[in-house]
Protein backbone atom coordinates (compact mmCIF):
# COMPACT_ATOMS: atom_id res chain seq x y z
CA UNK A 1 0.00 0.00 0.00
CA UNK A 2 1.31 3.32 -1.24
CA UNK A 3 1.47 6.46 1.02
CA UNK A 4 -0.83 8.28 -1.16
CA UNK A 5 -3.62 5.55 -1.60
CA UNK A 6 -3.13 5.22 2.19
CA UNK A 7 -4.89 9.51 2.45
CA UNK A 8 -7.29 8.81 0.92
CA UNK A 9 -8.82 5.30 2.65
CA UNK A 10 -7.10 5.86 6.20
CA UNK A 11 -9.01 2.94 7.37
CA UNK A 12 -6.88 0.85 5.25
CA UNK A 13 -3.65 2.47 5.84
CA UNK A 14 -2.24 0.46 8.15
CA UNK A 15 -2.91 -3.22 8.27
CA UNK A 16 -1.46 -4.40 11.57
CA UNK A 17 -2.18 -8.00 10.73
CA UNK A 18 -0.21 -8.11 7.65
CA UNK A 19 3.01 -10.72 7.61
CA UNK A 20 5.21 -6.96 6.99
CA UNK A 21 3.85 -6.41 9.86
CA UNK A 22 4.29 -9.11 12.30
CA UNK A 23 7.84 -9.69 11.40
CA UNK A 24 8.96 -5.38 11.70
CA UNK A 25 6.79 -5.63 15.40
CA UNK A 26 8.71 -8.78 16.12
CA UNK A 27 11.99 -7.94 14.99
CA UNK A 28 11.93 -4.44 16.72
CA UNK A 29 10.13 -5.99 19.87
CA UNK A 30 13.01 -8.54 19.96
CA UNK A 31 15.39 -5.87 19.52
CA UNK A 32 14.24 -3.27 22.32
CA UNK A 33 13.80 -6.10 24.72
CA UNK A 34 17.51 -7.13 24.14
CA UNK A 35 18.79 -3.96 24.48
CA UNK A 36 16.96 -2.83 28.13
CA UNK A 37 17.70 -6.30 29.34
CA UNK A 38 21.76 -6.85 28.79
CA UNK A 39 22.14 -3.16 29.56
CA UNK A 40 20.07 -3.79 33.05
CA UNK A 41 22.18 -7.02 33.46
CA UNK A 42 25.85 -4.91 32.78
CA UNK A 43 25.04 -2.17 34.42
CA UNK A 44 24.38 -4.46 37.74
CA UNK A 45 26.68 -6.77 37.27
CA UNK A 46 29.49 -5.83 39.45
CA UNK A 47 26.83 -4.77 42.32
CA UNK A 48 25.60 -8.38 42.08
CA UNK A 49 29.37 -9.92 42.01
CA UNK A 50 30.38 -7.90 45.08
CA UNK A 51 26.61 -8.89 46.91
CA UNK A 52 27.97 -12.25 45.86
CA UNK A 53 31.01 -12.08 47.28
CA UNK A 54 29.92 -10.68 50.72
CA UNK A 55 27.38 -13.01 51.03
CA UNK A 56 30.15 -15.76 50.69
CA UNK A 57 32.50 -14.43 53.76
CA UNK A 58 28.92 -14.08 55.60
CA UNK A 59 28.26 -17.54 55.13
CA UNK A 60 31.77 -18.44 56.11
CA UNK A 61 31.22 -16.47 59.31
CA UNK A 62 27.86 -18.13 60.07
CA UNK A 63 29.40 -21.34 59.57
CA UNK A 64 32.27 -20.73 61.90
CA UNK A 65 29.52 -19.06 64.35
CA UNK A 66 31.06 -15.56 64.30
CA UNK A 67 28.25 -14.57 62.70
CA UNK A 68 25.92 -12.40 65.04
CA UNK A 69 22.34 -10.95 64.67
CA UNK A 70 23.29 -7.14 64.96
CA UNK A 71 26.31 -7.51 62.23
CA UNK A 72 24.26 -5.94 59.48
CA UNK A 73 26.49 -3.71 57.78
CA UNK A 74 28.78 -5.12 55.04
CA UNK A 75 32.24 -3.06 56.48
CA UNK A 76 31.66 -5.31 59.62
CA UNK A 77 31.38 -8.47 58.00
CA UNK A 78 34.60 -7.35 56.04
CA UNK A 79 36.52 -6.43 59.20
CA UNK A 80 34.70 -9.97 60.99
CA UNK A 81 35.89 -11.96 57.82
CA UNK A 82 39.49 -10.13 58.07
CA UNK A 83 40.01 -12.41 61.10
CA UNK A 84 40.94 -15.38 59.23
CA UNK A 85 44.13 -16.65 57.60
CA UNK A 86 43.18 -17.63 53.59
CA UNK A 87 45.66 -20.75 53.36
CA UNK A 88 45.35 -23.15 50.06
CA UNK A 89 45.35 -26.99 50.74
CA UNK A 90 46.86 -29.38 47.82
CA UNK A 91 44.33 -31.75 47.88
CA UNK A 92 46.88 -33.86 45.49
CA UNK A 93 50.06 -33.13 48.04
CA UNK A 94 47.81 -33.53 50.65
CA UNK A 95 49.43 -30.74 52.61
CA UNK A 96 48.77 -27.22 53.41
CA UNK A 97 50.78 -24.87 51.20
CA UNK A 98 53.08 -22.02 52.48
CA UNK A 99 52.77 -18.83 50.69
CA UNK A 100 55.91 -19.41 49.22
CA UNK A 101 54.29 -22.37 47.72
CA UNK A 102 51.38 -20.30 46.88
CA UNK A 103 52.83 -18.12 44.86
CA UNK A 104 54.98 -20.91 43.18
CA UNK A 105 51.89 -22.38 41.87
CA UNK A 106 50.62 -19.41 40.59
CA UNK A 107 47.59 -18.94 42.95
CA UNK A 108 46.34 -15.44 43.92
CA UNK A 109 44.54 -16.09 46.72
CA UNK A 110 42.12 -13.62 46.89
CA UNK A 111 40.91 -14.62 43.28
CA UNK A 112 41.38 -18.36 43.16
CA UNK A 113 37.64 -19.89 41.92
CA UNK A 114 37.90 -23.17 43.04
CA UNK A 115 34.87 -23.79 40.34
CA UNK A 116 36.53 -22.66 37.61
CA UNK A 117 39.73 -24.52 38.42
CA UNK A 118 37.71 -28.00 38.60
CA UNK A 119 37.15 -27.46 34.65
CA UNK A 120 40.52 -27.13 33.78
CA UNK A 121 41.86 -30.29 33.25
CA UNK A 122 45.47 -28.94 34.45
CA UNK A 123 44.44 -28.03 37.81
CA UNK A 124 41.91 -30.66 38.06
CA UNK A 125 41.66 -34.88 38.27
CA UNK A 126 38.79 -36.56 36.91
CA UNK A 127 37.38 -38.98 40.12
CA UNK A 128 36.49 -42.12 38.66
CA UNK A 129 33.02 -43.58 39.76
CA UNK A 130 33.54 -45.44 42.81
CA UNK A 131 35.82 -42.33 44.64
CA UNK A 132 33.34 -39.79 43.19
CA UNK A 133 31.41 -40.06 46.26
CA UNK A 134 29.69 -36.51 46.42
CA UNK A 135 28.81 -36.68 42.44
CA UNK A 136 30.77 -33.67 41.31
CA UNK A 137 32.89 -35.88 38.50
CA UNK A 138 36.01 -33.46 38.46
CA UNK A 139 37.98 -31.92 41.97
CA UNK A 140 40.15 -28.87 41.40
CA UNK A 141 44.02 -29.54 42.93
CA UNK A 142 43.62 -26.73 44.68
CA UNK A 143 41.14 -25.81 47.14
CA UNK A 144 41.14 -22.55 50.10
CA UNK A 145 40.75 -23.26 53.57
CA UNK A 146 40.13 -20.63 56.12
CA UNK A 147 41.95 -20.82 59.89
CA UNK A 148 40.81 -18.70 62.70
CA UNK A 149 43.68 -18.52 64.51
CA UNK A 150 43.62 -17.66 68.58
CA UNK A 151 46.86 -17.32 70.38
CA UNK A 152 49.20 -19.22 68.31
CA UNK A 153 46.49 -21.92 68.02
CA UNK A 154 43.99 -22.68 64.89
CA UNK A 155 40.31 -22.12 66.71
CA UNK A 156 38.53 -23.16 63.58
CA UNK A 157 39.23 -24.22 60.30
CA UNK A 158 36.39 -23.59 57.51
CA UNK A 159 36.37 -25.55 54.67
CA UNK A 160 34.44 -25.72 51.07
CA UNK A 161 32.36 -28.31 50.73
CA UNK A 162 29.67 -29.27 47.55
CA UNK A 163 28.20 -32.07 46.42
CA UNK A 164 25.24 -33.02 44.37
CA UNK A 165 21.62 -33.22 45.44
CA UNK A 166 18.52 -34.43 43.75
CA UNK A 167 18.11 -31.48 41.56
CA UNK A 168 21.29 -29.02 41.87
CA UNK A 169 25.18 -28.94 43.46
CA UNK A 170 24.85 -27.97 46.61
CA UNK A 171 27.40 -25.54 47.29
CA UNK A 172 28.38 -24.88 51.58
CA UNK A 173 31.15 -24.24 54.05
CA UNK A 174 31.32 -26.33 57.06
CA UNK A 175 33.48 -24.76 60.16
CA UNK A 176 35.71 -27.76 62.61
CA UNK A 177 36.85 -26.60 65.58
CA UNK A 178 40.27 -26.66 66.75
CA UNK A 179 40.97 -30.52 66.87
CA UNK A 180 39.73 -30.70 63.50
CA UNK A 181 37.04 -33.52 64.41
CA UNK A 182 33.75 -31.74 66.14
CA UNK A 183 31.95 -29.25 64.07
CA UNK A 184 31.15 -26.01 64.91
CA UNK A 185 28.69 -24.97 62.20
CA UNK A 186 27.52 -25.86 58.03
CA UNK A 187 25.80 -23.32 55.73
CA UNK A 188 24.41 -23.81 52.33
CA UNK A 189 24.86 -20.60 50.40
CA UNK A 190 24.34 -21.70 46.76
CA UNK A 191 21.52 -24.76 46.30
CA UNK A 192 18.07 -25.13 44.19
CA UNK A 193 16.92 -27.79 46.04
CA UNK A 194 12.91 -28.20 46.26
CA UNK A 195 11.80 -25.02 48.54
CA UNK A 196 10.55 -26.33 51.91
CA UNK A 197 12.10 -30.11 51.67
CA UNK A 198 15.52 -30.47 50.32
CA UNK A 199 15.59 -26.87 50.50
CA UNK A 200 15.59 -27.06 54.22
CA UNK A 201 19.47 -27.67 54.24
CA UNK A 202 19.52 -23.91 54.56
CA UNK A 203 17.25 -24.29 57.61
CA UNK A 204 18.72 -22.44 60.36
CA UNK A 205 17.22 -24.76 63.33
CA UNK A 206 18.15 -28.02 61.05
CA UNK A 207 22.15 -26.38 60.60
CA UNK A 208 22.23 -25.82 64.58
CA UNK A 209 21.59 -29.59 65.36
CA UNK A 210 25.36 -29.73 63.82
CA UNK A 211 27.04 -27.83 65.99
CA UNK A 212 29.27 -30.37 68.44
CA UNK A 213 28.65 -33.39 65.96
CA UNK A 214 32.13 -35.30 64.94
CA UNK A 215 33.15 -36.68 62.01
CA UNK A 216 35.86 -39.16 62.74
CA UNK A 217 36.08 -42.22 64.79
CA UNK A 218 39.57 -43.95 64.22
CA UNK A 219 40.62 -41.75 62.01
CA UNK A 220 37.51 -42.76 59.35
CA UNK A 221 34.25 -40.36 58.54
CA UNK A 222 31.33 -42.14 60.32
CA UNK A 223 29.49 -38.95 59.80
CA UNK A 224 25.46 -39.80 59.09
CA UNK A 225 22.60 -38.13 58.14
CA UNK A 226 20.22 -40.84 59.37
CA UNK A 227 16.41 -41.17 58.19
CA UNK A 228 13.91 -39.66 61.00
CA UNK A 229 15.65 -38.38 64.21
CA UNK A 230 18.85 -39.15 66.06
CA UNK A 231 18.42 -41.19 69.16
CA UNK A 232 19.73 -39.02 71.59
CA UNK A 233 20.78 -42.63 74.24
CA UNK A 234 22.63 -44.32 70.95
CA UNK A 235 26.15 -44.42 70.86
CA UNK A 236 26.53 -43.19 67.37
CA UNK A 237 24.25 -40.04 68.15
CA UNK A 238 27.72 -37.81 68.38
CA UNK A 239 28.34 -38.82 64.79
CA UNK A 240 24.52 -38.23 63.57
CA UNK A 241 22.17 -35.69 62.82
CA UNK A 242 18.52 -35.74 61.88
CA UNK A 243 17.68 -36.36 57.75
CA UNK A 244 15.21 -33.54 56.66
CA UNK A 245 11.77 -34.89 56.32
CA UNK A 246 10.20 -35.34 52.77
CA UNK A 247 13.87 -34.83 51.28
CA UNK A 248 15.66 -38.32 51.51
CA UNK A 249 18.19 -37.35 48.45
CA UNK A 250 19.23 -34.42 49.32
CA UNK A 251 20.24 -35.30 53.00
CA UNK A 252 21.90 -38.41 51.57
CA UNK A 253 23.91 -35.90 49.06
CA UNK A 254 24.69 -33.97 52.10
CA UNK A 255 25.56 -36.70 54.00
CA UNK A 256 27.98 -38.12 50.38
CA UNK A 257 29.32 -34.38 49.98
CA UNK A 258 30.90 -34.69 53.61
CA UNK A 259 31.68 -38.13 53.51
CA UNK A 260 33.70 -36.98 50.23
CA UNK A 261 35.21 -33.70 51.33
CA UNK A 262 36.62 -34.86 54.80
CA UNK A 263 37.65 -38.18 53.53
CA UNK A 264 40.83 -39.31 52.20
CA UNK A 265 39.88 -38.05 48.45
CA UNK A 266 39.07 -34.32 50.07
CA UNK A 267 40.58 -32.85 53.42
CA UNK A 268 40.84 -35.50 55.74
CA UNK A 269 44.40 -36.15 55.19
CA UNK A 270 45.53 -32.36 55.97
CA UNK A 271 42.89 -32.69 58.90
CA UNK A 272 44.84 -35.24 60.33
CA UNK A 273 48.11 -33.36 60.16
CA UNK A 274 46.20 -30.58 61.69
CA UNK A 275 44.90 -33.23 64.69
CA UNK A 276 48.69 -34.11 65.22
CA UNK B 1 -11.61 10.60 34.02
CA UNK B 2 -11.08 10.89 38.00
CA UNK B 3 -13.83 8.58 38.95
CA UNK B 4 -12.78 6.25 36.18
CA UNK B 5 -9.71 6.19 37.64
CA UNK B 6 -10.67 5.44 40.81
CA UNK B 7 -12.94 2.81 39.78
CA UNK B 8 -9.56 1.38 37.82
CA UNK B 9 -7.60 1.89 40.41
CA UNK B 10 -9.43 1.29 43.82
CA UNK B 11 -12.21 -1.76 42.15
CA UNK B 12 -9.77 -4.33 42.17
CA UNK B 13 -8.69 -3.76 45.91
CA UNK B 14 -11.86 -5.14 46.90
CA UNK B 15 -14.98 -5.85 44.27
CA UNK B 16 -12.92 -7.15 41.65
CA UNK B 17 -9.98 -8.68 43.74
CA UNK B 18 -7.72 -10.50 41.15
CA UNK B 19 -7.20 -13.45 43.86
CA UNK B 20 -10.51 -12.91 45.73
CA UNK B 21 -12.77 -12.85 42.95
CA UNK B 22 -10.72 -14.11 39.72
CA UNK B 23 -8.86 -16.32 42.08
CA UNK B 24 -5.27 -15.68 39.89
CA UNK B 25 -2.04 -15.20 41.25
CA UNK B 26 -2.63 -17.74 43.94
CA UNK B 27 1.01 -20.18 43.45
CA UNK B 28 2.69 -17.24 44.48
CA UNK B 29 0.67 -16.26 47.30
CA UNK B 30 0.77 -19.57 48.66
CA UNK B 31 4.62 -19.69 48.21
CA UNK B 32 6.22 -16.16 49.42
CA UNK B 33 3.72 -15.39 52.10
CA UNK B 34 5.27 -17.02 55.46
CA UNK B 35 7.28 -13.59 56.17
CA UNK B 36 6.05 -10.36 55.79
CA UNK B 37 9.74 -8.65 54.10
CA UNK B 38 9.30 -11.01 51.75
CA UNK B 39 5.70 -10.51 50.79
CA UNK B 40 5.81 -7.30 50.39
CA UNK B 41 9.09 -7.05 48.21
CA UNK B 42 6.67 -10.04 46.04
CA UNK B 43 4.09 -7.51 45.96
CA UNK B 44 6.29 -4.30 44.94
CA UNK B 45 8.21 -6.22 42.54
CA UNK B 46 4.44 -7.56 40.91
CA UNK B 47 2.63 -4.19 40.95
CA UNK B 48 5.76 -2.44 39.03
CA UNK B 49 5.44 -5.24 36.43
CA UNK B 50 1.76 -5.44 36.06
CA UNK B 51 1.63 -1.94 35.37
CA UNK B 52 4.78 -1.19 33.30
CA UNK B 53 3.89 -4.13 30.97
CA UNK B 54 0.02 -2.90 31.08
CA UNK B 55 1.85 0.58 30.41
CA UNK B 56 4.08 -0.57 27.57
CA UNK B 57 1.47 -3.29 25.80
CA UNK B 58 -1.20 -0.61 25.96
CA UNK B 59 1.70 1.92 24.04
CA UNK B 60 1.74 -0.53 20.77
CA UNK B 61 -1.53 -2.39 21.54
CA UNK B 62 -2.47 -0.47 17.45
CA UNK B 63 0.70 -2.53 16.51
CA UNK B 64 0.26 -5.32 17.76
CA UNK B 65 -0.61 -7.91 14.91
CA UNK B 66 -3.40 -10.07 16.67
CA UNK B 67 -1.53 -13.24 15.69
CA UNK B 68 1.42 -12.79 17.75
CA UNK B 69 -0.42 -10.34 20.92
CA UNK B 70 0.35 -13.55 23.51
CA UNK B 71 3.92 -13.70 22.81
CA UNK B 72 4.32 -10.03 22.30
CA UNK B 73 2.52 -9.56 25.79
CA UNK B 74 4.75 -12.62 26.89
CA UNK B 75 8.19 -11.21 25.66
CA UNK B 76 7.04 -7.26 26.91
CA UNK B 77 6.41 -9.10 30.47
CA UNK B 78 9.69 -11.06 30.52
CA UNK B 79 11.93 -8.25 30.20
CA UNK B 80 10.73 -6.74 32.87
CA UNK B 81 10.78 -9.51 35.60
CA UNK B 82 14.43 -9.73 33.85
CA UNK B 83 15.03 -6.61 34.96
CA UNK B 84 13.17 -6.41 38.25
CA UNK B 85 15.04 -9.80 39.25
CA UNK B 86 18.54 -8.00 38.34
CA UNK B 87 17.68 -4.82 40.40
CA UNK B 88 16.53 -7.18 43.45
CA UNK B 89 19.72 -9.25 43.23
CA UNK B 90 21.93 -6.01 43.00
CA UNK B 91 19.92 -3.75 45.68
CA UNK B 92 18.63 -6.38 48.31
CA UNK B 93 20.23 -10.00 47.46
CA UNK B 94 19.15 -11.66 50.44
CA UNK B 95 15.38 -10.93 49.59
CA UNK B 96 16.18 -11.86 46.02
CA UNK B 97 17.87 -15.35 47.67
CA UNK B 98 14.26 -16.15 49.75
CA UNK B 99 12.07 -14.99 46.54
CA UNK B 100 14.15 -17.74 44.65
CA UNK B 101 11.97 -18.52 41.40
CA UNK B 102 9.30 -16.44 42.36
CA UNK B 103 10.41 -13.86 40.93
CA UNK B 104 11.01 -15.46 37.47
CA UNK B 105 7.48 -16.91 37.87
CA UNK B 106 6.01 -13.59 38.14
CA UNK B 107 6.57 -13.86 34.40
CA UNK B 108 3.66 -16.58 34.38
CA UNK B 109 1.65 -14.90 37.00
CA UNK B 110 -1.81 -14.91 35.52
CA UNK B 111 -2.81 -11.79 36.71
CA UNK B 112 0.09 -9.86 34.81
CA UNK B 113 -0.72 -11.88 31.34
CA UNK B 114 -4.56 -11.14 32.68
CA UNK B 115 -4.31 -7.79 32.95
CA UNK B 116 -2.53 -7.14 29.36
CA UNK B 117 -4.60 -9.43 27.46
CA UNK B 118 -8.01 -8.09 29.19
CA UNK B 119 -7.11 -4.41 29.51
CA UNK B 120 -4.05 -3.03 28.29
CA UNK B 121 -4.89 -4.47 24.64
CA UNK B 122 -8.09 -2.44 24.69
CA UNK B 123 -7.32 1.02 26.94
CA UNK B 124 -4.86 4.02 26.47
CA UNK B 125 -1.65 3.59 28.46
CA UNK B 126 -1.67 5.92 31.54
CA UNK B 127 -5.33 4.28 32.42
CA UNK B 128 -3.89 0.67 31.84
CA UNK B 129 -0.92 1.57 33.85
CA UNK B 130 -3.33 3.00 37.23
CA UNK B 131 -5.19 -0.81 36.13
CA UNK B 132 -1.48 -2.77 36.74
CA UNK B 133 -1.17 -0.52 39.62
CA UNK B 134 -4.86 -1.40 40.84
CA UNK B 135 -4.73 -4.69 40.18
CA UNK B 136 -1.12 -5.03 42.10
CA UNK B 137 -2.67 -3.40 44.98
CA UNK B 138 -5.62 -5.99 45.11
CA UNK B 139 -2.88 -8.95 45.15
CA UNK B 140 -0.52 -6.90 47.59
CA UNK B 141 -3.52 -6.81 50.02
CA UNK B 142 -4.28 -10.19 50.24
CA UNK B 143 -0.73 -11.46 49.98
CA UNK B 144 -0.10 -9.27 53.09
CA UNK B 145 -3.04 -10.37 55.17
CA UNK B 146 -2.16 -13.75 54.42
CA UNK B 147 1.52 -12.75 55.20
CA UNK B 148 0.33 -11.67 58.58
CA UNK B 149 -1.54 -14.29 59.73
CA UNK B 150 1.10 -16.90 58.73
CA UNK B 151 3.79 -15.00 59.99
CA UNK B 152 2.13 -13.77 63.42
CA UNK B 153 0.80 -17.32 64.06
CA UNK B 154 3.49 -19.66 62.41
CA UNK B 155 6.69 -17.68 63.34
CA UNK B 156 5.13 -15.39 66.22
CA UNK B 157 6.94 -12.34 64.48
CA UNK B 158 6.04 -9.35 62.22
CA UNK B 159 8.18 -8.33 59.77
CA UNK B 160 10.95 -9.94 61.65
CA UNK B 161 10.07 -8.19 64.93
CA UNK B 162 9.18 -11.31 67.43
CA UNK B 163 5.85 -10.39 68.85
CA UNK B 164 4.98 -13.71 70.30
CA UNK B 165 7.75 -14.87 72.54
CA UNK B 166 9.16 -18.49 71.17
CA UNK B 167 9.54 -21.42 73.16
CA UNK B 168 12.97 -22.07 71.63
CA UNK B 169 14.17 -18.41 72.58
CA UNK B 170 12.30 -18.68 76.29
CA UNK B 171 9.26 -17.46 75.80
CA UNK B 172 6.17 -19.23 75.97
CA UNK B 173 4.37 -19.44 72.74
CA UNK B 174 4.75 -22.52 70.81
CA UNK B 175 4.72 -21.72 66.81
CA UNK B 176 1.91 -23.72 65.00
CA UNK B 177 4.28 -24.76 62.22
CA UNK B 178 1.49 -25.40 59.70
CA UNK B 179 1.22 -21.67 58.83
CA UNK B 180 4.93 -22.09 57.65
CA UNK B 181 3.62 -24.81 55.38
CA UNK B 182 1.86 -23.91 51.93
CA UNK B 183 -1.26 -25.66 52.66
CA UNK B 184 -2.25 -23.20 55.39
CA UNK B 185 -2.29 -20.17 52.74
CA UNK B 186 -5.07 -22.42 50.68
CA UNK B 187 -6.78 -22.17 54.54
CA UNK B 188 -6.51 -18.41 54.89
CA UNK B 189 -7.56 -17.53 51.25
CA UNK B 190 -10.35 -19.70 51.43
CA UNK B 191 -11.47 -17.69 54.59
CA UNK B 192 -10.62 -14.46 53.05
CA UNK B 193 -12.51 -15.07 50.70
CA UNK B 194 -15.63 -16.35 52.24
CA UNK B 195 -15.53 -13.46 54.03
CA UNK B 196 -15.05 -10.77 51.25
CA UNK B 197 -18.67 -12.62 49.68
CA UNK B 198 -20.40 -12.22 52.81
CA UNK B 199 -19.39 -8.60 52.82
CA UNK B 200 -20.23 -8.24 49.31
CA UNK B 201 -22.91 -10.33 48.81
CA UNK B 202 -22.84 -9.43 45.17
CA UNK B 203 -19.22 -11.95 44.63
CA UNK B 204 -21.71 -14.84 45.25
CA UNK B 205 -21.21 -17.05 42.42
CA UNK B 206 -25.08 -18.38 41.06
CA UNK B 207 -24.84 -22.16 42.07
CA UNK B 208 -23.93 -24.05 38.89
CA UNK B 209 -27.31 -27.05 39.55
CA UNK B 210 -29.37 -27.29 42.33
CA UNK B 211 -29.28 -30.47 44.72
CA UNK B 212 -33.23 -31.90 44.12
CA UNK B 213 -35.19 -33.87 46.68
CA UNK B 214 -34.58 -37.81 47.71
CA UNK B 215 -36.26 -39.88 44.42
CA UNK B 216 -35.93 -42.97 46.13
CA UNK B 217 -37.61 -41.69 49.56
CA UNK B 218 -40.52 -39.81 47.92
CA UNK B 219 -41.34 -42.73 46.14
CA UNK B 220 -41.49 -45.12 48.36
CA UNK B 221 -43.76 -42.83 50.25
Amino acid sequence: MSEANSDKKPEKKYDKDSIKNVVVVAMSLCFVCAIIVSTAAVQLKPQRIANKELDRNKNILIAAGLYAKGVTSDSQIDKLFEQFTIKVVDLQEKKLLSDAEVAAAGIDIKRYDQRKAAKDPSLSIDLEKSRDIASISRRARYSVAYLLEQNGTVDRIVLPVHGYGLWSTLYGFIALEGDANTVAGITFYEQQETAGLGGEVDNPKWKGLWAGKEIYADGKVVFEVIKGSVDPASAKAIHQVDGLSGASITSRGVQNLITFWLGDDGFGPVLKQLQG
Amino acid sequence: MSSQLKEVVWGPVFTNNPIGLQILGICSALAVTTQMSVALVMCVALTLVTAFSNFFISLIRNQIPSSIRIIVQMTIIASLVIVVDQILGAVAYDTSKQLTVFVGLIITNCIVMGRAEAFAMANPPVISFMDGIGNGLGYSIVLMLVATIRELIGSGSLMGVELLPLVTNGGWYVPTGLMLLPPSAFFIIGLLIWALRSWKTEQVEEADYVIGGHTALSRAA
